[in-house]
């Protein structure tokens, strides 16, 4: 358990120290995403579950956070118990129907469910369409705390992301969690066992959706925007790639891969679609030659070294 | 005349597109079930190598001087060949690990293509003219039927049935069905396994290439085609399972048809019907019209 709490330190120092170096706003964008692959790792790093379409609960509790705020005009902290309450109630749905099959399908069911998101999310009347939802406004929290200040906003999407990443860590952690790995590695042998497998798949998919909400709300608070491209496939893959590169199934492995990422994202704009081939070839070479991810490897090469995480 | 209140003309235009649709459904959900059969690796990258044939076609045709007849034969050898080395280079070293890797990759490579092809034509698109033997169309009275879209519904059953004969019906479709069965055992009795997962691999590609170059006088040319394409094609082979090569064929032609008569009768509902429809069917039949589970 030590190498954890080195790494929490860690965690909280850079998150403390991140706002005074770099742009906040990046930082802020890195820590949504970050959030969005943790809970998208406790999917696919810990049940053993690929989902296509986490695009969905992202960009649903995005819209719905940006309702709350904008349409209804209720308080921020409101909004993101909207979005992370829709997301959850929308994973119990996808959840239900997509673990009705294994493995390859279920990836195929997510995505195409994600899809029909999408095209609801572009028909429905309060979203905007094409142009998406602008000007949200981010409110004060709990009546007091202004977070149009960015230093505000920060401290509080700091706040925000620990929380749902000690959620995450817990859950790895606990009785649910050894249940959910035994999943993973041998799913005849924890029904043998009488462990009711569905079920805590099911259980597990909506405690993703519902952090991957989270997530999204929260990031549509940071940029006063709910848009389309954040219930686009191409999200849901984004959220797979930076899951993958940080390392599938290591604790802090979707925090360094949602940095690297995004920060090549921020930095690369100007490749323009270049982004997106950098992109795919990025994917392409961590299935042939990295599929430990950053984090997988350093790990590894720590044990080598005889020291013990 | 009318049908429900609806012109017989618009009922029958709506239920040709859906015909055209379920034409693409049907041989790109085919290629789907031939490639996961044997490589056991769901080919995201097909939509893109679609798209691939519909802009190998118009670039033989503006930049070569190519005809679409030439093109028809010519974009799928040379878009299969491309497969082909994909499969050698890349996922050829997949096949020990999880299914997942193999989705992941091609993937990638789905964003690679779309990438390049947006980079160099940009996203607005490139129109196909219709060859001139298959320009004009027929008057049957009660609709006017463009030649092309009946030949594109007509070539397509023709491949469809045709892939199906060869793989039910021959010597070498049946060393196709005993590699899907047990690869190893095959190999065991004298087949050269890692050739035929090539070229079976290679034929996918070749029929998602073939659909392309069909598409391209139908629909925009655009990099953004096949991905569009692919996620609903996904849902027609969850709707219609894997294990069966004619229920690939009836469940994407029976799919395409509904999707024209939801945009007669509800245009709204048009893009999502083939997804509530995979729910339904999940709810009712997990394992897929035609599939087993395994």
């Amino acid at each position: 358990m030590k190498g954890k709490h080195i790494g929490w330190i860690v965690l909280l120092l850079l998150g403390l120290i991140a706002p005074f170096v770099v742009y906040p706003v990046l930082v802020m964008k890195i820590l949504c995403f970050a959030l969005f692959a943790c809970a998208f790792n406790l999917l696919l790093g810990y049940t053993g579950l690929l989902s296509f379409g986490h695009a969905a609960f992202l960009g649903s509790a995005g819209y719905l956070c940006a309702y709350t705020v904008q349409g209804l005009g209720m308080p921020p902290e409101l909004g993101l118990l909207a979005g992370t309450a829709g997301a959850a109630v929308l994973g119990f749905i996808f959840g239900s129907l997509a673990i009705r099959r294994a493995g390859i399908y279920f990836a195929m069911i997510t995505l195409a469910l994600a899809q029909l998101v999408y095209f609801l999310a572009l028909q429905f009347p309060f979203t905007g369409g094409e142009d998406g939802m602008q000007g949200i406004p981010r409110g004060h929290l709990l009546g007091f705390l202004d977070l149009s200040d960015t230093m505000n906003m920060y401290f509080f999407v700091l706040a925000v992301f620990l929380f749902g990443f000690w959620v995450i860590d817990r859950a790895i952690d606990s009785p649910f969690g050894q249940v959910l790995k035994a999943i993973r590695e041998n799913e005849p042998r924890a029904i043998s066992l009488g462990y009711d497998v569905d079920r805590y798949k099911l259980l597990a998919f909506v405690l993703s959706a519902a952090l991957a909400g989270l997530a999204g709300a929260t990031k549509t608070l940071v940029f006063q925007l709910a848009s389309l491209t954040d219930v686009h496939w191409h999200m849901s893959g984004e959220v797979v790639l930076m899951t993958l590169l940080g390392g599938v199934g290591t604790v802090f492995g979707p925090i360094v891969g949602a940095t690297v990422l995004v920060s090549l994202q921020n930095y690369g704009a100007e490749l323009g679609q270049w982004v997106t081939v950098l992109t795919g070839a990025i994917f392409v070479v961590c299935v042939l030659a990295f599929r430990r991810g950053i984090v997988g490897e350093v790990a590894l090469l720590l044990k080598r070294s005889g020291i013990r995480p | 005349m009318d049908i429900f209140g609806i012109p017989i003309q618009a009922l029958m235009g709506q239920l040709l597109i859906g015909l055209i649709n379920g034409s693409f459904y049907a041989i790109l959900s085919l290629g789907l079930a031939i490639i996961f059969g044997l490589l056991n690796i769901i080919n995201f990258a097909h939509g893109a190598l679609y798209m691939m044939g519909a802009f190998g076609a118009w670039i033989g045709l503006t930049w070569l001087g190519l005809n679409y007849w030439v093109a028809l034969v010519a974009v799928p050898v040379v878009v299969g060949a491309v497969g082909m080395l994909i499969e050698r280079t890349m996922l050829k070293h997949l096949y020990k690990l999880d299914h997942l890797y193999g989705l992941l990759l091609t993937f990638g490579l789905a964003l690679i293509i779309e990438g390049l092809f947006r980079y160099r034509f940009g996203i607005s698109g490139e129109s196909y003219p219709v060859p001139e033997l298959l320009s004009g169309g027929f008057n049957l009275g009660f609709m006017f039927l463009p030649k092309y879209r009946a030949w594109v519904v007509a070539v397509s059953l023709v491949v469809c049935f045709g892939s199906w004969f060869v793989i039910e019906r021959t010597k070498l479709g049946s060393y196709l069905r005993a590699g899907t069965e047990n690869a190893q055992l095959l190999q065991a009795f004298g087949i050269n396994v890692p050739l035929m997962i090539t070229l079976t691999y290679g034929f996918g590609v070749a029929l998602a290439a073939f659909a392309g170059v069909l598409a391209a006088p139908v629909f925009q040319v655009n990099p953004v085609m096949g991905s569009n394409l692919i996620i609903v094609v996904f849902a027609v082979v969850v709707i219609g399972g894997m294990g069966s090569i004619m229920g690939s064929i009836v469940t994407g032609l029976g799919l395409g048809l509904v999707e024209g008569l939801t945009r007669v009768f509800y245009p709204e509902a048009s893009a999502v019907v083939i997804f509530v429809i995979m729910g339904i069917v999940l709810l009712l039949r997990p394992a897929g019209l035609f599939g087993r589970e395994r």
